[in-house]
């Protein structure tokens, strides 16, 4: 706790715009990403309370579809694509590995500047007409609209390398700067699924990058590529654009998975249940996500078998995402489970998860999506996978890791409250769209039949809870910078090697090269007395 | 359970929902099911092994390989029956009867227009018997539209390229909502349209009724007047002879050799690929000199024309 640490050896706007730590970057992608969401989260509670009541409440139809399609846009390539692996996945990747810095330091701080040009692009289109085609681009539309869509086109290609950059450097990182001892089983498993994240970053965001070029050259050169008028296919657009975007979903939800696999070992004092198990799933789940893309095109009038095809495809992802549930449940089994607020909010993940995954199979079975298809039911779902899964799962890695990123404890009494607001209000919000969505509302929708009013009241309701719980998690966090630094160095008993350099750890991280000679969740047996009664709290 | 399926989804009103419904009551429960196991489980665990809890904790194992055999397989084997479940209705609804009654479906931002056989249009109010399988054959006039009429459980994106088709059969005389399922700009939520089921007899009163009243002549004679006016006849005989091109007499749903070998079916899309870019398949034999009539023919009129080459049996 006393001495220099990463935030405090170098002072100054400089150090801090130069530096090639990757715990600084790490640092500046987490408030990047968090003000990213920030904004993504107001323009989310402007179109709740726009759909209040069935026709207009507050805006017009054009800034509707703008708010929806900006909001989708911000969450997922400014918020959810780079949260968890460029800010958490940089801090904590070589710490996990027991390694100085990552592979290439100087392609990692590119990352960020690349992260942060695209983003002002994107949030430039705002001021420059907006975009009104959804974040799925779909043509024609988007070739014939009108508004900044070259604009935002460019900035996801920008933002594709940026997040290729990341992938390959810490695929890099993995192979060749692991601690000695640190073989490939004992890596802590948030390793595995950044590793299998980063692969699909580098695999499928070259495809994006080609669509969304594309489209660009359509849209300014008139070259007939996904229009038909000018001879091109617009289904050929869905294609390219789920060829990247249905394995962006894992791209989304591995490294979410990745820190459940730390929090719940290390709060249930128990040894993760079927650590291959877990680790081979995530490597399963990134390459049987490259051939389901055709699940989100059930209706395109792509040819029956092709649909059967991808519904058998998409049913076998099921399996490996069921066994890291099962896995995770089995390992509190004969635990020592101790509720802290990672802990609380990964069992909420696993709720959450669990109603986001299970309600997929509704979506993959071919006849019960054609009704589902394009309504609420797909919105609650994928929120349930996305904001239930994912950013839940970064809010227990952002607990998690809060002490050695920063050095604080924050009020643990606060977090609770937070985290009830948290569950109760996501739930009311969600919950209430799968049943707006099986009983026929589409999605996008402006104005809507006035039947299904009642339900949209409760789902605006539950995200006001919602924000009042995201309120106040950004009030007792930042509270906490505000203390003098009171973190120990290992405040949950972890084993994983960041635990064993301070909180905020050194520049060079170690003082010493660490040696590994055992697995991340090997846990000194429980004394007599504590194994009947748990540790003391 | 029916409480329950009045509660998640619309009234039934074709033969698909009382397909389509059982599998989704499944699901509901199977779904139901493995959520309160894995919730039960977990509340269980935090309950009986929170820290400081007075249990025997002994050392439960790090892996079981039969356990987690046995939790891979069971829901393998239950995702293999759901998916040949969800095949068995996907196949059904995309299979129209032959004896279907067509109706023509173009979406435009932001409307729906439906053309009858016999030349009656109407716009976003659609009228149909019970019992009587329609099939809607599809088009976009702009960007890709979504026909979902939820009482049905049906949905078919719509595509400026391309006719696609969905078909049903109403069960019950009722009124359904039409919406447009696929993002398509301002009016998107607006572009709604309406069924009637109605009785045979009364559908066929209303067919008449409205044909008086119907703006122009039925599809296969506008067809006719196409065929004419842009000077169809000059390459493209009615009586078999050999012209410049293929003659019209008896192509519709026939196998054609192309210039490359392949053999295609004369289908809808093939005329219309065929009128519109007359250049993508050339027929064995002759040259490709035909110039394409794209922008020159509304939809209504290209559908009209196919009708008419339908009928040169």
């Amino acid at each position: 706790m006393t001495g220099a640490n990463y935030l405090t050896e170098q002072r100054g706007l400089r150090s801090w715009l130069f530096t090639l730590d990757h715990k600084r970057i790490g640092v500046m992608y987490l408030w990047s990403t968090l003000l990213a969401f920030f904004l993504g989260g107001v323009l989310a509670m402007l179109i709740r309370l726009e759909l209040l009541t069935p026709t207009r409440t507050l805006m017009d139809a054009d800034t509707y579809n703008k708010a929806f399609t900006l909001h989708g846009a911000i969450m997922i390539f400014l918020f959810i694509i780079p949260s968890i692996p460029a800010a958490l996945g940089n801090f904590v990747l070589p710490l996990l590995l027991g390694a100085r810095d990552v592979a290439f330091p100087r392609l990692n701080l590119a990352s960020y500047y690349l992260y942060v040009a695209g983003a002002l692009m994107a949030l430039a289109s705002m001021i420059t007409g907006g975009i009104d085609t959804g974040w799925t681009f779909y043509t024609p539309y988007s070739t014939s609209t009108g508004g900044a869509v070259n604009l935002v086109t460019l900035a996801v290609f920008v933002l594709g390398f940026s997040s290729i950059f990341t992938g390959v450097n810490f695929i890099a990182t993995t192979h060749k700067l692991r601690a000695p001892g640190m073989n490939w089983f004992r890596m802590p498993l948030f390793v595995w699924g950044i590793y299998a994240t980063a692969i699909i970053q580098i695999l499928a965001t070259p495809v994006l990058g080609i669509t969304v070029l594309l489209l660009f050259l359509e849209r300014v050169f008139g070259v007939g590529i996904f229009d038909p008028k000018l001879g091109g296919d617009p289904v050929l657009f869905q294609h390219f654009f789920w060829f990247y975007s249905h394995p962006a979903v894992y791209i989304m939800i591995l490294p979410g998975m990745a820190i459940i696999s730390e929090v719940i070992p290390v709060f249930s004092r128990r040894p993760i249940f079927g650590y291959r198990a877990i680790a081979f799933s995530s490597v399963a789940i990134a390459a049987v996500s490259f051939l389901v893309w055709g699940h989100h095109m059930y209706v395109s009038g792509q040819s029956v078998l092709a649909s059967a095809l991808f519904s058998f495809l998409t049913f076998l992802v099921a399996i490996p995402s069921a066994v890291k549930v099962f896995n995770w449940v089995a390992t509190m089994y004969k635990g020592s489970i101790w509720l802290q607020a990672p802990m609380i909010y990964a069992i909420m993940f696993l709720l959450l998860f669990a109603i986001g995954g299970l309600t997929g199979l509704f979506l993959g079975s071919l006849a019960v999506d054609v009704h589902l298809h394009d309504t609420y039911f797909v919105v609650a779902h994928f929120h349930y996978v996305m904001m239930g899964g994912t950013f839940i799962a970064f809010l227990a890695g952002l607990h998690y890791w809060w002490p050695k990123m920063f050095g604080r404890m924050y009020s643990e009494r606060w977090s609770r409250i937070a985290a009830a607001l948290v569950f109760v209000g996501f739930n009311a919000t969600f919950l209430a769209q799968f049943v707006m969505g099986s009983r026929g509302m589409p999605r996008r929708y402006y104005n809507y039949l006035p039947e299904f009013q009642a339900l949209h009241v409760v789902s605006t309701v539950g995200s006001w809870i919602l924000a009042l719980g995201l309120l106040i998690t950004a009030g007792y966090l930042l509270a906490s910078l505000r203390k003098r630094p009171d973190a120990p160095a290992n405040p949950w008993g972890g084993m994983t090697l960041e635990w064993q350099t301070s909180s905020p750890p050194p520049t060079h991280n170690f003082a010493a090269v660490p040696v590994v000679d055992r697995g991340p969740y090997d846990f000194p047996p429980l004394e007599a007395e504590e194994e009947l009664a748990g540790r003391p709290a | 359970m029916s409480w329950l399926r009045d509660l998640l989804v619309p009234p039934q009103g074709s033969t698909f929902a009382h397909e389509v419904d059982p599998l989704f009551m499944f699901l509901v429960g199977l779904t139901g099911f493995f959520f309160l196991l894995i919730a039960g489980l977990t509340g269980w665990f935090i309950l009986r092994y929170r820290r400081g809890s007075r249990v025997r904790r002994g050392v439960a194992p790090t892996h079981n390989t039969a356990l987690e055999l046995l939790w891979s397989l069971i829901p393998l084997a239950l995702v293999v029956v759901i998916f040949f479940w969800g095949v068995q209705g996907y196949i059904s609804a995309a299979v129209p009867p032959a004896d279907a009654l067509e109706i023509k479906v173009i979406g435009k931002r932001w409307l729906w227009e439906f053309q009858y056989p016999n030349g009656l249009r109407t716009v976003n109010e659609m009228r149909v018997p019970v019992n009587k399988p329609i099939k809607l054959v599809m088009i976009s006039e702009d960007v890709i539209h979504s026909f979902y009429v939820p009482g049905f459980r049906i949905k078919q994106d719509v595509l400026p390229s391309r006719y696609t088709q969905l078909w049903f059969e109403a069960t019950q005389p009722g009124v359904h909502s039409v919406l447009c399922a696929e993002y398509c700009g301002r009016s998107h939520s607006d572009m709604l349209a309406t069924i009637h089921v109605v009785s045979q007899e009364e559908y066929q009163q209303w067919l008449e009724a409205g044909g008086a009243v119907g703006e122009g002549l039925p599809l296969s004679e506008l067809g006719r007047l196409v065929y004419e006016r842009y000077g169809c006849d000059a390459c493209h005989s009615l009586d078999g002879t050999r012209l410049e091109g293929p003659s019209l007499r008896g192509v519709f749903g026939k196998p054609v050799l192309l210039a490359d070998g392949q053999r295609v079916i004369a289908d809808e899309n093939y005329l219309r690929e065929s009128i519109l870019n007359p250049q993508a398949k050339i027929v064995a034999g002759y040259q490709p000199v035909m110039p394409t009539f794209q922008g020159l023919l509304s939809e209504r009129e290209i559908n009209a024309l196919i009708e008419f080459i339908k009928e040169q049996k």
